[in-house]
């Protein structure tokens, strides 16, 4: 009787989470597919060789999706390492409040304060390029990344730096020989997370960066607009991709304890 | 390659407390000397002030001369074992021990031959390779101080490195650290609460209480002529008993109390008036009904109440009045028993009664 229960819970489960992507599936594979069939009446891979095609947008978007990704991924790290050490291991007086400051635009409802970003952007010729779109993901991913990066500096026991200063290596030496190995598994998981929310991200690309900038979840979203549903179906199962390989990785990569001292 | 290390009138203050207040102390080359206290005492404080990771406030420190007060330290030349070891776990046990030879810009074929030769002397065959994570604790001590010793430091530091460590392996690794020390001359800086530690490691003992040097002595003269009543305590000698005394010649004569008779003990110095006595559980003596009377010492009318068995002699617990005093005997007595305390004058050490 109870495992009845267990497995009916989790058919139901699974339902709610693979049905949508099994719907997905179907859906690129869907040449025809009309109201009221249960299932689509022609099958086949024509729309992911639109999508796939050279000339074809999608592809472009996915590059430019990439790339907006791996800059934004770059701006937070060379800020959030310095800041993460500052914060783990200075003794600032106004800490709680730096601290506040990067979680600040997370505080705020997303759309007034990118529709107010595209306006101070539209004054500096930011809206519409890959830069202002990378400064939109980089306030976004800075907060990740800082209190990552901070934790996991702060998890590092203040004695390892000083057994390397003790037998003679100097400050800098110290923290890239011995604190910054000791810190990039927290770093990278924060690098991977900043990376997967670029990526992913939709409100601000799209009030910043379109129409000039179509990165992918820009592509989808007019496609799905626009009645594409396989070229939407497509480019969400495209996207399902990294998230899903770069989960796996941050599951290794993350350790409790860097967890466990998260904004502190 | 052993050096002096001179710490003159050293002041150290840690988040707005004064944590040292004036400390001088001078330690030839080649000496092993214990900074021994109890916690908060300003031992470690000291030890952190010569490795250069508490700024001094005022005060020099100095080796052979050279004034080191504000120097980096990277630049001091002493290596430290640190109580949690820090050793680096990304790092293997070669690479920790190899990284100051490393830093010191020395060659990939010097610094395995200087590796190899730590690793046999510090008997961690065949764990060169090994991650230090998968080390044993006493495994890692050596490791630690292998990394320290590699270098051929002018002074090693030790902060309480065998605080973590089992009782049975810390006897043993006392033993080898002090002759490896003597072995190589290195003047050694060695900070620990544990009394016998001390005594048994050390060439010379420094007693700190409260930021300031209560004692600085060889093991057996701290311990056989504390200086002051802390000293005393803190060496073993907790029991302690006020005492009026009148000086007559080479003897001190003890007026009769509501405790004990009056009593006549031999000792010169200049102990006289009122005192604290203090003295050691094994230094005294105990009398039972029936025993023969205790001549030229003092002897305190109590009842036993309490015994224990630590091994080798029975520890009582006796009560003379509303005070309690530990005394060792061989004999044993029951719980309950009236005895006497009995204390001959080498027992005892005098201390100017506080508020007399």
């Amino acid at each position: 009787m109870k495992w009845v229960l267990r497995a009916g819970l989790l058919a139901v489960f699974a339902f709610f989470v693979l049905g949508p992507i099994g719907n997905l599936m179907i859906w690129s594979v869907a040449e025809q597919w009309f109201w009221p069939n249960r299932l689509p009446s022609q099958w086949g891979f024509r729309f992911w060789d639109v999508v796939f095609r050279p000339t074809g947008r999608a592809m472009e978007s996915l590059w430019l999706s990439i790339w907006i990704a791996l800059l934004t991924t770059a701006t937070c790290l060379v800020v959030s390492v310095p800041a993460g050490y500052a914060l783990a291991r200075g003794k600032l007086p106004w800490r709680p409040i730096v601290m506040l400051i990067f979680l600040l635009p997370q505080a705020f409802p997303n759309l007034p304060v990118y529709i107010n970003i595209a306006r101070i952007f539209f004054e500096y010729d930011l809206n519409g390029t890959v830069a202002g779109v990378v400064m939109v993901h980089a306030v976004h991913g800075l907060v990740f990344s800082v209190w990552i990066a901070t934790a996991a500096f702060a998890a590092i026991d203040p004695e390892l730096e000083q057994a390397a200063r003790n037998i003679g290596a100097s400050g800098p030496r110290t923290f890239f020989e011995v604190t910054l190995p000791l810190a990039l598994p927290g770093i990278v998981a924060s690098a991977i997370f900043v990376f997967l929310e670029s990526l992913d991200e939709f409100t601000g690309s799209y009030f910043v960066g379109a129409p000039e900038i179509r990165t992918l979840p820009l592509m989808l979203y007019s496609a799905g607009a626009g009645g594409n549903i396989q070229i939407a179906a497509i480019s969400a199962l495209i996207l399902l991709v990294p998230s899903i390989l770069f989960m796996l990785l941050v599951e290794r990569f993350l350790k409790g304890e860097v967890l466990a001292k998260m904004g502190r | 390659m052993s050096a002096r290390l001179e710490i003159d009138r050293v002041e150290a203050a840690y988040g707005g407390t004064r944590v040292l207040k004036g400390v001088s102390l001078d330690v030839a080359p080649g000496e092993f000397v214990a900074l021994l206290g109890s916690s908060g005492c300003g031992k470690t404080t000291l030890l952190r002030c010569i490795s250069g990771f508490v700024p001094v406030a005022s005060g020099a420190i100095r080796v052979n001369g050279t004034d080191i007060t504000h120097a980096p330290p990277d630049k001091r030349e002493m290596a430290m074992v640190f109580q949690s070891y820090a050793l680096w776990p990304h790092m293997s046990v070669a690479q920790n021990i190899g990284y100051g030879l490393r830093l010191r810009k020395k060659s990939c074929a010097q610094i395995a031959a200087r590796v190899a030769e730590m690793v046999a002397m510090l008997k961690l065959d065949g764990l060169a390779e090994r991650n230090v994570t998968q080390l044993s604790g006493g495994q890692r001590q050596r490791v630690a101080l292998g990394r320290a010793l590699a270098v051929d430091p002018q002074i090693l530091l030790l902060d309480e490195p065998l605080s973590n460590l089992d009782a049975r392996i810390r006897e043993d690794v006392r033993h080898e650290i002090k002759a490896l020390q003597r072995r190589l001359g290195i003047t050694t800086i060695h900070v620990t609460h544990d009394r016998e530690e001390a005594m048994v490691m050390a060439d010379r003992i420094v007693i700190l209480d409260a930021g300031t040097i209560a004692q600085v002595g060889r093991p057996e003269e701290v311990y056989n002529r504390p200086a002051s009543a802390f000293v005393a305590s803190f060496m073993g000698a907790n029991n302690a008993i006020r005492l009026d005394l009148a000086r007559a010649g080479t003897k001190l004569r003890v007026a009769s109390g509501p405790h004990n008779r009056a009593a006549e003990l031999p000792h010169d110095g200049d102990v006289d008036g009122k005192v604290t006595a203090h003295f050691r559980s094994e230094a005294a003596k105990l009398s039972l009904p029936g025993d023969a009377d205790p001549q030229g010492a003092l002897a305190l009318e109590g009842r036993i109440v309490q015994a224990a068995y630590p091994g080798g002699f029975w520890r009582y617990a006796v009560a003379v009045g509303d005070r309690q005093f530990m005394v060792d005997d061989e004999r044993r007595v029951e719980v309950g028993v009236n005895a006497r305390v009995v204390l001959p004058a080498e027992a005892l050490h005098f201390f100017p009664a506080e508020g007399a």
